[in-house]
């Protein structure tokens, strides 16, 4: 056959690497430690199920050079196959071990094939053998193919084992013609074990064991084409246990001499090889007698030699290895994170502890730190995926290791052992991704949080039934697959349709805020938020439990309606309705039912000097604090654990001027209601008349309608709904306000001309209130009295900050009808100038700067609902309704446009 | 039978860079599908949600699915890749449609052959051929679900030999020509489903041409369970490949260092077909068939592939792109190849 005269290829195994053993490569070390029948240590680990430390074993002999790591579990007490398996499965977590491949070594069969069955690279089965003839043989050769492993061939036949120079090679002949003929295997996937025996027992048939073995070695690779030698070194040192310098000296010395000869890799221990050059001069002449047989007393010499030398250790290498201990604290919880070392992270987390004022600041500071260094390195690609899982885990011990502290110092501080809250989660369904998620759930669970983690591919289902068994204050979602992003929505919706009001976290490397915004977070009335990283986890979920949520959420919303805006306009046209489909699609309220109310009066009235002990009673405190930078609503805020006393503060500032601003009238609030017919057009426009004659328009608004893209079956919405049509048959009727506050300005110039800007801003943000308490009296006053269409209305001051009244008053400028200069409409139209002594500046601002204005709405589905961003078609038609220009057109459309200007 | 397919293709593909289809999914996605279309005729008393299981639909709506093969045969692709990703009792555990299995890849397999034949009668000059794939499924065998129980397992080798075996014998009887273990992301799994075929060959005495496709997604150019690509063709060169080669993932600029490393190892022939470049935010595919053809084209002016495609996010209009590019180049040098079909004669 002509594929027998081509040069073999090289033996390649792998781990999570390859390695190659050709001549080039040199003496394959294999470790030898990861074997319960070799190493004493081992043994009792396994035994103890021990297995973090026994895994420690492999890690430490591939830090000393093993480029392979056999692995042995024949012992009579032991579930071989299990531990076997679970072994295997613990190395494949550990990337710096797993990058090497595995020998897996066993007497039984069974063992090798649950082995097999766990390694992803290719690994080399430690032995099989003729043993027990040829059929077993063919038939475990033929799995071994399959499972695509390389294998090693004990010199071992029907009548035992090989310990002369002329069977060694008979058997290994015989295997090799087998393996290659008659099972096809690969010859350079072939390794003959040709059994080193100890020497220097005593027994003079001993005596030329290494020889044999040296002998056996050059013949199988110069007759055997393809295969390699590998063997057991340590077994030939037997007689000397106990003595490492005799036996490290006779490991180097047989391997320099059987790699002489051909052979390609040993089973060794790593860390106790003496290079041959370094072995002194005595002692290598007595070792190199015994391994070549070069004296018949060679035996009694080393013997004798070897008590002197007895108790003298070659371990140098030992403290080059714990070099990275001798870093400071900060440095050497660094590297074990990194590393994923947990050996020492007890001791690092406790002194840490004593230096910390609290235990929880270990994880905050030197934790953290280090956790965020193996997140940069993540996310340059210097760590791959597993070794992170593993940096999680030392993170984890510290932290167990703290909890018992952390929670002592809470006992003892008196603040209740409860967690501060139930969080659910899960990495989706479809995706196996969760070393983010888990890393999450370490930090929140560090911060005191109950985390239940659901795993990963977790359904919808699963996930919303786990949050309402338990409870769950939060629910964070995580995926790292692109599809994920999509089943993300999916969980929102279900969220959304149960009804549910827990928080939604999103998180994972596909995720963004900007996917959040546009796609998550409109599917679901509670906050969605988007959270980076675990170092963003606790900041968001604390801040979502807390009792400043609603400002944190508002906030939220707000910053997701600008990106969602934002990214419209980015997206351009594609995300947009024709303002014809948009209109054709607009929001009908049920006009055939609605029986309009008719108004006290039509036309205009003016409130001047309204009672200020009258507002008073309206003011809504919550946006007072905002503006002081102080978050959280109003009364709950003057107990804020972190703001409650600055705002109590505040507060008590506060009421002080306020009683004196009302007992010496400081400021001055004047109003004016419009109440008209009204009637809609097409076109998006409302005309007002003068009476009920409804003949001429004295004015008509201008609205603008939704246009980005809505969900199925939902409308386009426009303010211009909110009117009966002219062709309805319905005579309805609209109102206009502007209400103003004057004299703060007056006041504040004052205190600042005595450096009082605490005063100053006081007395204008009081005015503020003023003006929106007086917006809110009136409204009030239009439903009950002067429009009069809720006659019946009884709701308490927090009921109508809440908006829970019939009826809207939307601002030109706000979100339903963002377009500033309908309010010089307003202002004519209620001639409001004259009326209260506010007016409009060229930008269409109100002044003074305390007022109010907007449009009534009296239809009971009229709702507060924000435009978004409108396309180019609507921009030309509200320019031409407008009388306007195109440029003019965009200039005050600016913010809302869906698409970038030519 | 079988054995003069394998022997047509490789004689086809010393004379050129034969063209894979290009996305099933990105494809089904502009139908306008609803619940009912994921039952009809065969799941409607089923008691969880199907929508999105889009395997399911070779059984429901087979004129769509064959409707797509279609789209990429018309413009040129010499293999449709069956619509059986995820029909593996594994993978549709996740829907308790473990039991329809068999039935899904079969008539996943029956779409694109009918398919494959209406266009190789069309074209005779180009024959069409059908790729029965073989998903990752969801599960991974050689990772743990759980960071504090690294040693834990959600699947077996066993199970996932079992289910791949299952796949592939449907997809058998239903008239692929070729099997591609494809998107592996964790090598154990590609080795059980080697050694699933391996298996299946012996005992049915087949000579079924076998691709392996895996896909390298992260920056540290290795698979998610943590291998180089040159260890990903070493743990899986036992399994007689008719290819090797890589798919989905990051797109073509980012593949073809990978691809160059497979190359230069591999001893079969080499695949690949990327993503139309890097998903957005929304996971929706931006690259244009001429841009995406523009990364490709060093795949195969500098001779590193035999077969080009397309996954995620590719249209006929990417592939057709692919296919004129295939034409302008030769196909990379089929060293051990030529030996064996000489070998042959």
């Amino acid at each position: 056959m002509t594929t027998k005269q081509r040069a073999l290829p090289d033996m390649v195994l792998s781990g999570l690497e390859p390695l190659v053993v050709n001549e080039t490569t040199g003496f394959v070390n294999v470790g030898e430690r990861s074997n319960v029948a070799g190493s004493a240590k081992f043994a009792r680990l396994i035994q103890e199920e021990q297995y973090e430390e026994a895994v420690d074993i492999a890690r430490t002999q591939v830090d000393d050079g093993a480029q392979i790591i056999d692995i042995n579990m024949d012992d009579a007490m032991l579930d071989g196959e299990a531990a076997m398996v679970r072994y295997l499965n613990l190395l494949a977590a550990e990337p710096d071990v797993a990058r090497v491949p595995f020998m897996i070594d066993s007497s039984k069969w069974s063992i090798i094939e649950a082995g097999l069955k766990c390694v992803q690279g290719k690994a080399i089965v430690n032995s099989i053998s003729l043993k027990e003839g040829e059929d077993v043989f063919i038939q475990q050769a033929r799995r071994i193919k399959l499972y695509g492993a390389a294998v090693v061939v004990m010199a071992f036949d029907e009548k035992g084992q090989a310990d002369t120079y002329q069977r060694r090679i008979d058997i290994c002949k015989r295997s090799y013609d087998i393996l290659v003929d008659v099972v096809k295997f690969n010859p350079q996937d072939i390794v003959f074990d040709p059994n080193i025996f100890p020497v220097a027992t005593g027994i003079p048939e001993h005596d030329n064991y290494c020889v044999d073995f040296f002998k056996a070695t050059a013949w199988i690779k110069e007759n055997l084409p393809g295969a390699k030698i590998s063997g057991g070194v340590s077994n030939m040192s037997f007689s000397f246990r106990g003595n490492n310098t005799v036996r490290e000296a006779m490991h180097s010395v047989f391997l320099y001499h059987a790699i002489k000869h051909g052979m390609d890799m040993g089973i060794v221990n790593a860390g106790m090889l003496t290079i041959y050059d370094d072995i002194p001069k005595d002692l290598l002449e007595r070792v190199e007698d015994v391994v070549l047989n070069r004296r018949d007393d060679a035996a009694e010499r080393l013997v004798d030699f070897a008590e002197s030398v007895k108790g003298q250790t070659a371990d140098a290498k030992e403290s080059d290895k714990l070099k990275w201990r001798e870093g400071d604290l900060q440095d050497r919880i660094t590297h074990a994170l990194v590393k994923g070392i947990t050996e020492y992270i007890e001791a690092d987390a406790e002194e840490a502890r004593q230096q910390a004022d609290k235990p929880i600041e270990v994880i905050e500071g030197p934790l953290m730190v280090g956790m965020n260094v193996v997140g940069d390195l993540f996310g340059a690609g210097k760590m791959f995926l597993p070794q992170v899982v593993k940096s999680a885990r030392v993170m984890k011990k510290a932290v167990a290791y703290l909890l018992p502290y952390i929670e002592e110092e809470k006992r003892l501080s008196g603040r209740e052992a409860e967690t501060n809250g139930v969080i659910i989660m899960a990495t989706v369904k479809g995706d196996v991704h969760d070393i983010g998620k888990n890393i999450v759930g370490v930090v929140l669970a560090c911060n005191n949080y109950e985390v239940i983690d659901l795993g990963v591919m977790v359904p919808a289902e699963d996930i919303l039934d786990a949050a309402e068994k338990h409870n769950a204050d939060v629910i964070g979602l995580s995926g790292l697959i692109t599809p994920s992003l999509d089943e993300m929505v999916t969980v929102a919706q279900m969220m959304e349709q149960r009804g549910m009001n827990k928080p939604l976290l999103i998180g994972g490397a596909t995720t963004s805020k900007i996917h959040t915004a546009v796609k998550v977070e409109p599917q679901y009335s509670a906050p969605v938020v988007h959270v980076l990283d675990a170092s963003k986890s606790v900041p968001v979920v604390s801040q979502l439990l807390s009792s400043n949520k609603d400002a944190y959420v508002s906030e939220l919303r707000d910053a997701y309606q600008q990106l969602r805006e934002g990214n419209a306009r980015k997206r351009g046209q594609k995300e947009f309705a024709s303002l014809a489909f948009a209109r054709a699609n607009a929001y009908q309220p049920n006009w055939t039912d609605y029986r309009p109310t008719t108004p006290a009066f039509i036309g205009n009235r003016t409130f001047t000097d309204y009672p200020l002990a009258e507002i008073k009673e309206r003011f809504d405190w919550t946006p007072f604090f905002k503006t002081w930078e102080l978050h959280g609503k109003y009364p709950k805020i003057l107990t804020d654990k972190v703001v409650g006393v600055e705002a109590s503060k505040l507060f008590k500032d506060a009421t002080a001027m306020l009683d004196r601003i009302v007992d010496e009238s400081w400021l001055q609030c004047n109003g004016v209601v419009g109440l008209y017919p009204a009637a809609g057009i097409a076109g998006d426009q409302t005309e007002i008349y003068a009476d009920e004659e409804r003949s001429t328009p004295l004015v008509t608004l201008n609205h603008l309608r939704q246009q980005a893209e809505r969900p199925d079956g939902r409308a386009f919405r426009s303010l211009a709904d909110f009117v009966a049509p002219k062709d309805s048959g319905v005579h309805d009727y609209m109102g206009a306000f502007v209400v103003t506050c004057h004299g703060a300005d007056e006041r504040a110039k004052a205190y600042e001309a005595e450096h009082d800007d605490y005063n100053a801003i006081m007395i204008k943000a009081l005015a503020d209130r003023f003006a929106e308490a007086f917006a809110e009296v009136l409204h009030e006053k239009v439903r009950k009295e002067l429009w009069g269409y809720v006659g019946d209305e009884q709701l308490d001051n927090e009921a109508i900050i809440a908006e829970k009244y019939q009826g809207i008053r939307p601002a030109p400028g706000y979100p339903a009808c963002p377009e500033h200069s309908e309010k010089a409409t307003l202002f004519q139209l209620l001639d409001a100038e004259q009326a209260t002594g506010c007016s409009l500046t060229d930008s269409f601002a109100m002044w003074p700067a305390s007022a109010v204005s907007g449009w009534y709405f009296a239809h009971p589905e009229s709702r507060y609902f924000g435009l978004g961003k409108i396309d180019r078609d609507q921009v030309d038609d509200y320019a031409e309704r407008k009388g306007w220009d195109l440029t003019t057109a965009e200039r005050w459309l600016r913010p809302t446009l869906g698409y970038d200007e030519l | 039978m079988t054995r003069s397919v394998a022997d047509e293709l490789r004689r086809t593909l010393q004379d050129r860079i034969m063209v894979l289809d290009g996305a099933m999914g990105t494809s089904i996605q502009g139908y306008p599908l609803e619940e009912a279309d994921f039952r009809k005729g065969h799941f409607e008393d089923h008691p969880s949600p199907l929508k999105g299981n889009n395997d399911l639909l070779s059984l429901t709506r087979p004129d769509i699915i064959e409707e797509i093969h279609d789209s990429f045969f018309e413009i040129g692709a010499d293999f449709a890749c069956t619509n059986a990703f995820s029909a593996t009792t594994v993978a549709q555990a996740d829907y308790h449609l473990e039991h329809a299995v068999y039935d899904i890849n079969f008539a996943a397999a029956q779409c694109a052959r009918r398919s494959a034949d209406k266009w190789s009668k069309k074209t005779p000059d180009q024959k069409r051929y059908v790729i029965g794939c073989l998903g990752p499924t969801n599960r991974t065998a050689s990772m743990s679900p759980d960071v504090n129980d690294p040693g834990k397992r959600l699947v077996s080798f066993d199970d996932l030999v079992q289910a791949y075996k299952e796949a592939s014998i449907a997809l058998i009887d239903g008239g692929v020509d070729l099997i591609m273990v494809e998107t592996v992301f964790d090598t154990l799994n590609a080795k059980a489903a080697v050694f699933a075929v391996l298996e299946l060959k012996q005992e049915r005495s087949l000579d079924i041409p076998l691709m392996v496709s895996g896909t390298i997604t992260d920056a540290s150019g290795r698979t998610l369970s943590g291998q180089t690509p040159e260890a990903f063709w070493v743990s899986l060169e036992h399994g007689e490949l008719f290819s090797i080669g890589l798919n989905c993932a990051l797109g073509a600029k980012d593949m073809l260092p990978h691809i160059k490393a497979l190359d230069k190892h591999a001893t079969c022939l080499i695949s690949a077909h990327p993503n139309a470049g890097l998903p957005n935010e929304f996971g929706e595919y931006d690259q244009s068939a001429e841009q995406m053809a523009e990364q490709v084209r060093p795949f195969l002016s500098e001779g590193h592939v035999n077969i080009i495609g397309g996954c995620c996010g590719t249209t006929p209009a990417h592939i057709a792109q692919l296919r004129k590019l295939a034409d302008e180049y030769s196909p990379r040098p089929l060293r051990d190849l030529a030996k064996e079909v000489a070998d042959d004669n």
